[in-house]
């Protein structure tokens, strides 16, 4: 044992670096190349974003509209898709959405009243349809008779106390006298789309779900469906409004002028919603 | 609180309970296997049984939905023993509770296993102890701690749980909504009084079982004369 200490080696070489500054002339138009890539992006910025909160029933449709949104005024959108019950407490809650795209006409409403949401930008955009649909081709009549068939073990639907179209849902039930015989079968989905994803992959034989997920334009259906008639439940009026966070961004105010423009209508008539 | 909450709370006591004893079950064996073996897939059944710990449970519970469906391999083997489908079931819950609480059981039961000395199991050996004899008779006593760490664990981790359910659930008050998701349903509805309810109550059993767990399992001081 020595008792004289080792020196430590050092971990890293000293190096030299020599740079060199000259430039080619193929480096100086990469450089300016990427000067004017950064200029267009920064101008890109500054016309202007809107963040967006659209309920889980329309987010195919709000896909299509985006695009036609940023070609149309330059703005981009930042969406996020959701239970429109949910979005409530988050905006209660100060989330930054600048426009609410709604299941209901309540809610907008009620963010109106509470201050949180601009008074007379309020508009029913769409009329939501309710479809019974099975991944199974030939499941579902076009009557619904399969509902009282008992040839099911699990019905899928939205959680009505959150969705809109889980309420509609329900009150079909009701309408038809089947709550007491279906309940015990209802597997719950936390938004349409968690309901449309538990029919879709077999494991419910079959749910309710909004008419803009199963009849997509341009793609055939899969499986069966029966579009339930509009006096089986409340009408589902699906407004937008813009909140107080949005009020002086023109990209948010941009997106409710263009909601209401043809082409928008188009696009939300194209994906089965009535007006 | 109301009587759909009491059902989750006793939902959710049913399904941590059956999720760690099944996980004993299972999970001692892997343990002992894993702490002992030479075997050159060792890492690759370590890093399986740790995957939980690193994929979301968003992941974990896709798959789950796929597979046990109808169309997925799972799903048709539960069919043709006539088990019927495991999504949006009590079994299926614990099949999926069972799988993500997985390395917070073994993973504590594996480390006392190793601690082990081999001297000891020798010594066992000698004395006529058979394979079995060793080991609940020399291992599982001496892997005492590693297994109060892991039955804890493996418990509040289930109780813990909120992805895996939340997608494989389908939120059935009884068979599958369990507190984590009641609690979610109480906030997304803006009920913050039911959620507060249910929230704190969370908070104080989670901070109960973790202090029992290291008072517990408090290193005691070595008895004199002993050394390593």
């Amino acid at each position: 044992m020595s008792s004289i200490p080792e020196r430590p080696r050092p971990l890293f070489r000293p190096y030299r670096y020599k740079l060199d500054f000259t430039m080619s002339s193929f480096r100086r138009a990469l450089l300016l190349a990427l000067l004017i890539a950064g200029a267009v992006v920064t101008s890109l910025g500054r016309a202007g974003e809107a963040q967006v909160a659209v309920a889980a029933n329309f987010a195919g449709p709000m896909a299509k509209i985006g695009e036609g949104y940023t070609a149309a005024t330059g703005h981009t959108l930042k969406v996020s898709v959701g239970a429109t019950g949910k979005f409530y407490s988050q905006i209660v809650a100060g989330a930054p959405f600048e426009v609410l795209i709604a299941a209901d006409d309540e809610t907008p409403t009620r963010l109106v009243k509470e201050g949180l949401a601009v008074p007379d930008t309020h508009f029913t955009y769409a009329i939501g349809r309710l479809v019974l649909w099975s991944a199974q081709p030939a499941f579902v009549d076009d009557q619904g008779a399969v509902l009282a068939s008992g040839k099911f073990t699990h019905l899928a639907i939205a959680n009505p106390k959150l969705a809109p179209y889980g309420q509609a849902g329900m009150e079909v039930l009701k309408a038809r006298g089947l709550v007491d015989a279906v309940t015990p079968k209802l597997v719950t989905g936390e938004t349409i789309a968690q309901t449309y994803q538990f029919v879709a992959t077999g494991n419910a034989e079959l749910g309710f779900v909004a008419l803009s997920q199963v009849a997509v334009p341009g793609k055939p259906v899969s499986g069966s469906y029966w579009l339930v008639p509009a006096s089986l439940h409340a009408e589902i009026r699906q407004d937008a409004v813009l909140l107080k966070t949005g009020e002086n961004n023109p990209a948010a105010v941009a997106l409710l002028a263009y909601l209401k423009s043809d082409a928008a209508k188009r696009v939300i008539q194209a994906y089965g919603y009535g007006r | 609180m109301t009587a759909a909450d009491w059902s989750a709370v006793r939902l959710t006591a049913a399904l941590a309970f059956t999720t760690t004893v099944v996980l004993l079950i299972v999970g001692a064996p892997l343990a002992w296997w894993l702490a002992r073996t030479r075997s050159r897939l060792k890492p690759l059944w370590a890093s399986l049984v740790a995957m939980p710990l690193v994929l979301p449970p968003s992941v974990l519970g896709f798959y789950l939905l796929v597979t046990m469906g109808p169309q997925g391999v799972v799903g048709q083997l539960t069919q043709a023993l006539g088990l019927g489908r495991l999504p949006f079931t009590f079994a299926g819950l614990v099949v999926g509770s069972v799988l993500y609480s997985m390395p917070f059981v073994v993973q504590p039961l594996q480390q006392a296993f190793e601690a082990i000395a081999d001297n000891l199991l020798e010594a066992a050996a000698t004395l006529r102890a058979g394979p079995w004899d060793r080991f609940f008779s020399v291992a599982l006593p001496l892997a005492r701690p590693g297994l109060v760490t892991a039955s804890v664990l493996g418990f509040a981790h289930t109780v813990g749980e909120f992805g895996v359910v939340l997608m494989i659930g389908g939120n059935i008050p009884g068979s599958t909504r369990v507190l984590s998701v009641a609690v979610y349903d109480h906030v997304e509805a803006s009920e913050f009084d039911d959620a507060h309810r249910l929230a704190a109550g969370m908070v104080a059993f989670a901070l109960v079982v973790l202090v029992t767990l290291y008072v517990v399992n408090r290193p005691r001081a070595e008895p004199a004369g002993m050394s390593r």
